[in-house]
């Protein structure tokens, strides 16, 4: 059972209200001060990579945000896109060669995703990327000590 | 916190000082600001990131943005920056390695066009200057 649970539809400007929400129950369930920049960047991460691949595929379905306070805090984010699991590759592109590339369109998408992915990996270090078992979709799950 | 973008000029360098968050929902304001700077005719620019509570990949991918568009127009494009919990995010990242970030403004303002501060050329050439070391 997840001790807070969060559905919001697939726009930027709820992401915000989710970091929100996660930085709160992580505090309320132990997590140590000095984490809870990560909790609330990490959390934010996965919720925009939500967003962008239900706008991608527009796929007007709730981006789903379970928070469960336990040995460990999780945190698992589950969208609706087609199954992707790159994240687990930890294919982050070249910062240096993503500014040499002559691509000029501002911002550059594959800077927007693939750095996305450079501090999610770079972040957590338990994050699971799977399958959802309930249908289409992924889900990232993330987790960090307690006191 | 909303995002709140400040422009100025100080010498021959625009300033845009950004305070509050920039995430997924307020970064294509960021980059609007950018682009229409580049089109009024800014080529050094210097971005202080000092009043930034939050800064995620949609951000850092606006940044890179306007760091191209400059370096494409031979301008200049520095970032000021001394939090740590920004910085963190250059870092892992790797993008520490491509942009100017200085604590102040004041050091900002004599990053020249290649990108490069003064100082940074006799530390056996480095692209990022000391300051950023912090």
């Amino acid at each position: 059972m997840p001790t807070v649970r969060l559905e919001f539809s697939p726009a930027p400007a709820h992401v915000r209200t989710a970091r929100l929400v996660a930085v709160a129950v992580a505090r309320r369930a132990g997590v140590a001060e000095d984490i809870l920049d990560e909790v609330r960047l990490a959390v934010g991460e996965a919720c925009s990579r939500a967003v962008a691949l239900h706008q991608l595929h527009q796929l007007k379905d709730l981006v789903e945000v379970e928070m469960v306070d336990g040995p460990r805090f999780t945190v698992s984010v589950a969208d609706r896109g087609p199954a992707e699991t790159r994240v687990a590759t930890g294919s982050v592109p070249d910062p240096v060669e993503l500014v040499a590339d002559p691509d000029t369109s501002f911002p550059a998408p594959s800077v927007a995703v693939g750095m996305g992915l450079a501090l999610l990996t770079g972040l957590v270090d338990d994050l699971e990327v799977s399958a959802r078992s309930d249908g289409t979709g992924t889900a990232v799950r993330m987790s960090w000590p307690v006191r | 916190m909303e995002l709140s973008l400040q422009t100025g000029t100080v010498a021959d360098r625009t300033i845009l000082r950004v305070t509050g968050e920039i995430d997924v929902y307020t970064a294509p304001r960021l980059r609007q600001r950018l682009v229409q700077l580049v089109e009024e005719g800014t080529r050094h620019l210097v971005v202080d990131l000092g009043g930034v509570e939050f800064l995620d990949s949609t951000g850092l991918g606006v940044l890179v943005g306007g760091l191209k568009r400059m370096r494409a127009l031979s301008g200049s494009f520095a970032l000021v920056c001394d939090q740590e919990r920004i910085l963190k995010i250059f870092r892992i990242t790797g993008l520490d390695r491509i942009f100017t970030i200085v604590p102040t403004e004041q050091e900002a303002l004599v990053v020249e066009p290649d990108g490069e501060a003064p100082e940074a050329r006799s530390d056996g050439g480095r692209t990022v200057p000391p300051a950023t070391d912090r």
